[in-house]
């Protein structure tokens, strides 16, 4: 996945010694996703100094097993695990960098899409079965493309407060943040629904055939964040949207007279939001093999603004980079996967999280990075001497 | 004689692929105005934020009075407690806090903790008093004009501290009597002590109020004179490292233009805006250069947004080739029409995004959803910075780092890159040097020979002289008249605005 719209040239590279290596290694110093890159694998890497600390060795966190016809292994967990995050930052990324805006509705809608889509898929049958749906009353892919169509009314909705009435996204969202979780809990009927169809947990874990054997060693989820990712980057490497919404996000008086409908491309943002928020509903709901209201995407919206901060992105609208949020997303379920393997407990957790997001945060701020580049100054003035000391 | 209140020596400053500054000098005197002058990326706003530490020097020394010891500003902030203050050309002041609030904000008197309003707002009255101007001060900022505006900003420097005052090109959106009423001021504040850095693209207001001038040219020094031994054809040559009459030749060749055949390109019939400029008659031909006149806020600009779809015209009809577009810029575009905002900064640029994307987004938008190719949009980006000689690292440069008057020619680039039979030029030479204003009038004079109807806005008279056959004028938000032939003079045009018995 290249980084599409925001690619950095890099600098040109000067003359002198050090040739091809060098300008490569300047390369990636002056990258955008360096910083972002840099901080998963510190996270990856906290694991394995723990661990070693602990037990004398490594530990199995690198190692990658096929066992009863699938992969497991940590990499593999994080990379399932991730997959809603992931999925919800694409959308988040676009609503930031359009209208400045958090949409902090994806995790109702997450559930709302969901409840719904489960609703459907029983239709007239759940109360009587105890809240479990036995077998389909609509087709299955009815199901997913309803629980679709919700978010991106949802979509609609959120896109319709904020480019057309002008409410700012934090208060526009937070009406769906509160009302779309007691929407869903209509459709659930205040109970857990559940699915009983064996189909309806593939996309959530892993694609079985009749006998309930894995035929796909990898599990669903990531390939479908890894497609809604590889479909978000074509998009817009192939159309004008990521150059329009990164230039109403950076100025919008200036985009409307060159002719761009910043209230069409702000609408647009929040919609796929919406869409993002429904996929990773149904990844989320098959899961666990039914709907959650109270839980499911619980807070999951604050790790999507996260996600887009820890990728480098700023909060206030305008060039954005989606390479960067998907590695945040990653990063963020990382650092939950490597403290849940060093023995951290659930309810602690938070805490623990919360340290290594202070570190990371402060290390990308804007008052910390003139340091960075300070460092990388004196590095790249030292290193001439260094290749001299060599040669002598 | 007393001690410099500033000695720069040497200063040197690196830009990724640029030498902002080459190892520049810079004396300020008490009681002195001294003049700033070179062209865009001459250096002289590079120099300016050195001095007040909004951007770092890599060697040099700056002594501040009789102080031996060098000392380096780190922010605005501190230059600011050390004396030295910068009113800019857009004010940063908060438009909808009062002017008392806006002069004390940070530093409001208090009373047991609380903010004393009365006692800040009296001060307030005091310290505009000071300075001569007579406005209530407990009225939000915005509702004042901008030369107000810009009369406050000095006050508050002045009150926190300064003894050097930087104006940045502080006159460029001033009238005639505005701009008097600056130079009273800044010659009361120079009777006062103070030292005076005056940064401006006038050359007349430069002799009018400056007692020094220092020239700057690509980062290096050029020299520092009297005013009195520097004649205007010296200064220009200066600035510009050529001789005088490279510049006149470019000046002559804009002759007047004229041509009104077969359908106008643009016909305006009672066009107006409701709460905007009251309803006009407008035909713009083939290959025409039309001007319009008139002070700021007369309408000049209204104009130009009503017929480019900017604003949302509600009466009238406008004609673009004989067909009627919708009001909406895309729309605009597409039937031709291409617009050079006055506000560079706010409807302009997009300051994040690079060279080439602020120069191909205009057509992109055009073309709609299929995005040009990296090739495609790369040429188009060569090829204009090319022809506008844009001075850039590289394409890829976010233009936020481009100076000024380059960033103007990114967005002529941008306009010109969608080929349009129609193109409005609003204040297109504001804040601009003398070289790229005559590149840009001449340009601007050869596309209405290619065939392209221009319509032409400029506060400069001379300028617009220079470029137009036919000048429409606006007064209080009307369209008084027009001047075309023998009727265009500086002394009828100025006649037109001020108005009189005759019309009305």
């Amino acid at each position: 996945m290249s980084d599409v719209v925001t690619r950095d040239a890099g600098p040109a590279a000067g003359p002198g010694p050090g040739g091809a290596a060098r300008r490569v290694f300047r390369r990636i110093l002056h990258s955008r996703l360096t910083f972002p890159l840099v901080c998963l694998l510190l996270v990856l890497l906290l694991n394995v100094i723990v661990t070693t600390a602990t037990t004398g060795s490594p530990g199995p966190f690198f190692q990658i097993a096929l066992t009863n016809g699938t992969l497991n292994g940590p990499l593999i967990t994080i990379l399932n695990r991730s997959s809603e995050l992931v999925i919800l930052a694409l959308g988040m990324t676009m609503t930031v960098s359009c209208s400045a805006g958090t949409d902090i509705s994806v995790g109702a809608v997450m559930a709302f899409s969901g409840s719904v889509s489960i609703w459907l898929l029983g239709f007239g049958t759940l109360p009587q079965n105890d809240y479990h749906v036995k077998a389909y009353v609509v087709p299955y892919v009815v199901g997913l493309l309803v629980a679709v169509l919700v978010g991106a009314l949802c979509g609609v909705w959120n896109g319709f407060l904020v480019s057309r009435l002008r409410i700012q996204p934090m208060v526009a969202t937070l009406i769906l943040f509160t009302g779309g979780r007691g929407l869903a809990k209509v459709f659930a009927d205040g109970q857990i629904d559940k699915v009983d169809v064996a189909s309806y947990k593939w996309l959530g874990n892993f694609i079985q055939d009749s006998s309930g054997k894995n035929i796909v060693p990898v599990p669903t989820a990531i390939f479908i964040a890894g497609g809604m990712v590889l479909v978000t980057a074509l998009v817009l490497r192939y159309t004008p949207l990521g150059m329009n919404i990164q230039a109403v996000g950076i100025n919008n008086k200036a985009s409307r007279i060159l002719g761009l409908k910043s209230a069409r491309l702000i609408l647009l943002a929040y919609v796929f939001c919406g869409v993002c928020a429904a996929i990773a509903g149904i990844i989320a709901t098959s899961r666990i093999g039914g709907i959650d209201a109270n839980n499911c995407g619980k807070l999951i919206e604050l790790d999507a603004i996260l996600a887009v901060a820890l990728g480098g992105n700023s909060l206030a609208g305008g060039k954005f980079s989606l390479s960067g949020s998907v590695i945040g997303a990653i990063t963020i379920q990382a650092l939950t996967t490597v403290l849940y393997s060093i023995n951290v407990s659930a309810d602690q957790l938070p805490f623990y999280k919360a340290i290594v997001v202070v570190i990371i945060v402060v290390l990308q701020s804007p008052e910390t990075r003139p340091m960075w580049e300070r460092f990388k100054a004196r590095w790249r003035r030292t290193a001439p001497s260094v290749t001299a000391g060599d040669a002598a | 004689m007393a001690d410099p209140l500033i000695r720069m020596r040497g200063i040197t400053k690196n830009f990724p692929g640029v030498l902002a500054l080459d190892d520049v000098d810079f004396t300020l005197w008490p009681g002195e105005i001294h003049a700033l002058m070179g062209e865009n990326g001459a250096g002289k706003s590079t120099l300016v934020k050195v001095l007040t530490g909004a951007e770092a020097f890599e060697t040099g020394a700056i002594y501040l009075g009789g102080a031996a010891k060098p000392v380096i500003n780190h922010s605005p902030q501190e230059a600011q407690g050390r004396g030295i203050s910068t009113v800019y050309q857009e004010v940063n002041l908060c438009g909808n806090l009062t002017v008392a609030e806006n002069l004390f904000v940070g530093r409001q008197p208090r009373r047991a903790g609380f903010v004393n309003w009365r006692e800040m707002n009296r001060r307030a009255r005091q310290v505009m008093e000071g300075i001569g101007v007579d406005i209530d001060v407990g009225k939000p900022l915005e509702g004042y004009s901008i030369a107000v505006q810009q009369m406050v900003a000095i006050a508050r420097a002045i009150d926190i501290s300064a003894t050097v005052l930087i104006l940045d090109e502080p006159t460029s959106s001033l009238n005639d009597q505005e701009v008097a009423k600056l130079f009273d001021l800044m010659r009361r504040l120079k009777a006062d002590g103070l030292g005076i850095i005056f940064i401006t693209h006038f050359l007349e207001q430069v002799y009018e109020v400056c007692d020094k001038i220092t020239v700057l040219r690509n980062g290096r020094l050029v020299g520092e004179y009297a005013v009195e031994t520097l004649s205007r054809t010296d200064l220009v040559a200066a600035m510009l490292g050529r001789a005088f009459d490279d510049l006149a030749a470019i000046q002559h060749k804009a002759a007047p233009v004229t041509g009104e055949s077969g359908t106008p390109v643009i016909a305006a019939r009672g066009l107006g805006v409701r709460g905007g400029v009251k309803p006009f008659d407008l035909d713009i031909y083939e290959g025409e250069v039309v001007g319009l006149a008139g002070l700021l806020g007369s309408g000049r600009t209204e104009v130009a947004r009503a017929i480019y779809g900017a604003d949302t015209a509600d009466q009238g009809t406008l004609d673009v080739k004989g067909a009627r577009p919708k009001h909406h810029p895309i729309d605009s575009m597409r039937a031709g029409m291409a617009f050079c905002p006055e506000s560079r900064k706010d409807e302009g640029c997009l300051q994040d995004l690079s060279v080439r994307e602020n120069i191909i987004l205009a057509e992109q938008s055009k073309r709609g959803m299929r995005l040009m190719s990296r090739s495609e949009q790369e040429k188009i980006a060569d090829e204009y910075i090319r022809l506008l000689q844009i001075k850039t690292a590289s394409m890829e440069t976010p233009i936020k780092q481009l100076s000024g008057g380059n960033q103007q020619k990114v967005i002529v680039a941008r306009w010109l890159a969608t080929h349009p039979d129609f193109l409005i030029l609003d204040e297109p030479t504001r804040g601009i040097d003398v070289g790229t204003k005559a590149e840009i009038q001449k340009l601007c004079v050869r596309l209405a020979d290619d065939g392209m109807a221009i319509l032409f806005i400029s506060s400069e008279i001379d300028e617009m002289l220079r470029t137009c056959g036919r000048i429409g004028v606006m007064r209080d938000l009307h369209k008084v008249g027009e001047l075309a032939g023998d009727e265009l003079s500086s002394s009828a045009i100025m006649a037109k605005i001020a108005g009189g018995e005759a019309d009305e």
